[in-house]
């Protein structure tokens, strides 16, 4: 079977946790065997890993034509697409695009990254999915998250191939409630023109039938997994120290993360046992905001913002970590407590964060629930039986969560979509 | 003849409150009163108060042919007492009638036998002496907690002066022999054993309404006939439930009272009879010695004690609690050992359980908590706690042994005072005695000597003196 996915992050380029998810079912599919996947980002930078999709970037899709030659082409983008893949798609250009800020090679730049001028750059890609539609033979259209859904909407009207989309995040995750009225008008026009909707965890699929008013029989939960850590990843050694316990918070620093309810569970810990230290890791527009509230509840000696964390990183500050902490107010899935699982830490997530629904060892409480929140971080530091009992049989369950099974139940589902 | 020999038990923890860790060394109440409350009430209604008045018009309509036995925990008697005491004049019916015996269990229903032997026998003798007071029995057979039973344990029963003790058929111990005959034990060959028929037994506790068993519907006919049909030389058939069995487990609509109401009158038609555990253990020939080298029960698929010391959580939470045995058991603060008691409850370390599938099932479903890990939390937390209090009873810097000595030091100092003021009194009375003699002795040397001796009785006179002070 062949599919053309769209989405707009790749490993190891990525900027949450889209890229990561995108990679793993991706790679999950082509384990199943018997897939043929096009995967289209916006921005390729030629170190992706291409040895079970085809990936082709937006910003190398010519949608004017210009006069070059082979070895021209060659020189200018050889590193991330095949000179005869550029020629072939320049037979299928659609319309004139030369009113639009367009390259040497006829192709429209692109950030590949969340910029002001987001809603443009989500329109110059749907415009290069058409071409893209036009060239390459698929059976199904698969689209990651919004900012893929009107290229899949362009892909499906000009080829009539089924569309499949895969919500990722709503923005009602991401505003709490308060959605913006386009990003939600563009989810919403996707939904309703996809054959079938996958969603991360009931949690969203529940949103999208609520919010969004999609039929049921439409949507299907398909949770997310994780891909095992390399053993230089594991092997990470970090300096620990015997008297004090770190508790750590990983993520952005925004209103969906729910990182107040963290420091107020703090300062109740802190109430009681002064050995632990807080590390609340990431940017985002609350961090001020945080800082002030920490110094205010007089906690700030014990309270660490150490800023944005990438790569290698992140498992760093994992493995210094005794406790992992995602009070999320509203979380679709969740990759991260699955990582600090795969790193020996035991943690403690909300029970509005998608991964709850699969997860066994770890401790679920309330995102507002301060006092379940500061009880459990008391007993994971105090209590070494506990400790050992979540580290060891979080490592056992989370090894069972791979990609491949995810794989396998979206293969199905675009069975059931091509009616085969 | 066959006999069936019934036990019905009867118990409800003392669920924990939710305690926070900020509420370790100011809160001292942990238990969920209005939780409890509600579930033994509701059990009590369904379950507990039907089924005891199903077994006494069993009793009243057979003349005495149909007899079985209860064993009843201290936890649950409390909170009869307290929330339902009707049923326990229900018991006191049934106990009059002398076709229900009542058969003893440790006082908490707790894992005690599994590492305290003392605190195994005080609760022991706390559950005989409150069913002595209450119901005015006095229990010739021991049932442990969840029918733990192991070869250690049986010299100590003996001891305790029982003549029998209940436990499972477990399959890995028994290997080809049946679980109805009676047995005595390989490690004191004077107690006898009785065995769960777990097939049977389950047929009713878990089977019973199950509409995808191929022998739906159970009806008593059919029952008795599986049991007559055993082979000629089995004589005795051990039902072992849980009395909520009926009417809780098993609802009510199920039919499951009628079913019991009816199983005498087919009893009699395949010529079974009943039996209490203490006659078993008396008319029935025992067969055969049987050796348990580790603990078996009659939980989970493993029927042995993973159930509440399966991970590694319940066995730091039961080596925690155990820690400071020796020191409670020393301690005389009622309210102190009232905690100490209810905390050993088995359920605690039941809800704990990291077990999945079938097992998880069933730890899950009585769980009051949503994780295991909730459950070993709060419980840690309450622990916590009391160890605390129990540190301000005993300073932890004092030893055992030093207590142990100040302790008995404290204990004796009643005797040993008015020992001391005995000894006092028969000085005084002395000192007296001497100074009558004395002074009869003076006076006869005045007489005889007037003159000289006027330094003598003033040296000796302000002698005396010191002495009555000094006493």
């Amino acid at each position: 079977m062949k599919a053309l996915m769209f989405g707009w992050e790749f490993p190891p380029h990525i900027l949450g946790g889209l890229g990561t998810a995108s990679y793993g079912l991706t790679r999950g599919m082509w384990e199943c065997g018997d897939m043929d996947i096009t995967f289209v980002i916006p921005k390729p930078f030629g170190d992706e890993d291409k040895s079970f999709a085809r990936i082709i970037g937006t910003s190398q899709v010519p949608v004017a034509w210009r006069d070059v030659n082979r070895d021209y082409v060659e020189s200018r983008i050889g590193n991330v697409m095949d000179p005869d893949l550029y020629f072939k798609l320049r037979d299928h250009i659609y319309a004139d695009f030369n009113y639009m800020r367009t390259n040497d090679l006829g192709c429209i730049e692109f950030s590949g990254k969340y910029p002001s001028n987001l809603l443009e750059e989500i329109n110059n890609y749907s415009i290069t999915a058409g071409v893209i539609a036009r060239t390459l033979d698929f059976d199904i259209i698969h689209s990651h998250d919004w900012l893929t859904y009107p290229a899949g909407i362009h892909a499906k009207q000009v080829t009539g191939k089924p569309l499949v989309v895969h919500v990722h995040a709503t923005e009602y995750d991401r505003s709490r409630g308060k959605p913006n009225p386009t990003v939600y008008g563009i989810e919403r026009d996707g939904m309703t023109h996809a054959d079938h909707i996958i969603t991360v965890s009931n949690l969203t699929r529940q949103t999208v039938i609520d919010h969004y008013g999609i039929d049921p029989a439409k949507v299907t939960t398909v949770h997310n997994a994780v891909v095992p850590l390399s053993q230089d990843l594991l092997d990470i050694e970090m300096p620990r120290s015997t008297k004090e316990k770190v508790v750590t918070f990983l993520g952005r620093i925004t209103m969906q993360k729910g990182p107040e309810y963290f420091v107020e569970a703090a300062a109740k810990v802190l109430r009681n046992c002064k050995n632990v230290r807080f590390v609340m890791a990431g940017s985002g527009d609350m961090m001020d905001k945080m800082i002030n509230l920490a110094a205010e509840r007089g906690i700030a000696d014990r309270f660490h913002f150490p800023g944005f964390q990438k790569g290698r990183q992140v498992y760093e500050m994992l493995k210094a970590s005794d406790v992992y902490i995602m009070p999320s107010v509203s979380e679709p899935f969740g990759i991260s407590p699955l990582e600090a699982m795969q790193m020996g830490v035991p943690s403690i997530i909300s029970k509005q964060s998608g991964c709850a629904e699969i997860l066994d060892n770890v401790i679920k409480t309330d995102y507002w629930d301060i006092d379940a929140m500061a009880d459990a971080i008391h007993a994971i530091i105090s209590y070494p039986a506990l400790y050992n009992q979540m580290r060891e049989d979080g490592l056992a369950e989370v090894a069972q969560i791979t990609w491949d099974k995810a794989g396998k139940k979206v293969i199905d589902i675009y069975n059931k979509v091509l009616g085969r | 003849m066959k006999s069936i020999c019934f036990n019905f038990e009867i118990h409800q923890p003392f669920r924990l409150k939710r305690y926070r860790f900020f509420d370790i060394g100011k809160d001292h109440y942990y238990f969920d009163d209005f939780l409890n409350d509600d579930i033994i009430t509701r059990v009590a209604h369904n379950s507990y108060i039907p089924a005891a008045e199903t077994l006494l018009r069993m009793i009243d309509q057979n003349e005495g042919r149909f007899r079985c036995s209860i064993s009843i925990s201290g936890m649950a008697l409390e909170q009869c007492e307290r929330y339902v005491p009707e049923f326990l004049d229900l018991l006191e019916k049934l106990a009059k009638t002398g076709c229900c015996e009542f058969v003893a269990q440790p006082y908490a229903y707790s894992l005690a036998s599994l590492s305290e032997p003392e605190e195994f026998a005080r609760q022991v003798k706390m559950t005989c002496d409150r069913l002595k007071e209450r119901f005015g029995v006095k229990p010739t057979v021991l049932r442990n907690t969840e029918l733990i039973y192991f070869d250690d344990l049986a010299p100590q029963i003996v001891e305790m002066g029982f003549k029998g003790v209940l436990t499972e058929g477990a399959k890995h111990i028994l290997g080809w022999k049946s679980p109805n005959y009676i047995y005595t034990a390989a490690s004191a060959p004077k107690l006898k054993i009785l065995l769960r028929n777990a097939k049977l037994s389950d047929d009713i506790a878990k089977r019973f309404s199950d509409t995808s068993w191929p022998e739906f519907p159970l009806t008593a006919d059919k029952y008795m006939s599986w049991i007559a049909s055993t082979p000629q030389e089995e004589q005795i058939i051990n039902l072992f439930l849980n009395l909520e069995t009926f009417g809780e487990m098993q609802p009510a609509t199920t039919g499951i009272f009628q079913f019991l109401e009816a199983l005498p009158r087919f009893a009699m038609e395949h010529g079974v009879e009943f039996i209490t555990p203490s006659q078993a253990v008396s008319k029935i020939k025992p067969v055969d010695m049987l050796s348990v080298m580790h603990p078996i029960s009659s939980a989970d698929e493993a029927r042995d004690t993973s159930a509440w010391l399966g991970n590694r959580l319940q066995n730091e939470a039961f080596e925690k609690l155990y820690s400071q045995a020796e020191r409670i058991a020393k301690c005389e603060n009622r309210a102190l050992k009232e905690d100490w008691t209810r905390l050993q409850t088995c359920d605690h370390f039941f809800y704990m359980s990291t077990k999945r599938m079938a097992d998880g099932a069933a730890h899950s479903s009585f769980s009051p908590y949503e994780t295991p890990f909730a459950a070993f939390t709060n419980y840690m937390n309450v622990l916590a706690d009391f160890l605390m209090r129990v540190k301000e009873e005993f300073p932890s810097a004092v030893g055992n042994e030093e207590l142990n000595s100040l302790l008995l030091t404290i204990a004796n100092q009643g005797a040993e005072i008015e020992a001391l003021n005995k000894e006092l009194a028969s000085m005084r009375k002395n000192i007296e005695q001497y100074n009558i003699e004395h002074k009869n002795r003076e006076e006869a040397c005045e007489k005889k000597e007037e003159k000289a001796p006027a330094e003598t009785k003033a040296k000796k006179a302000p002698a005396k003196k010191k002495t009555k002070n000094a006493s």
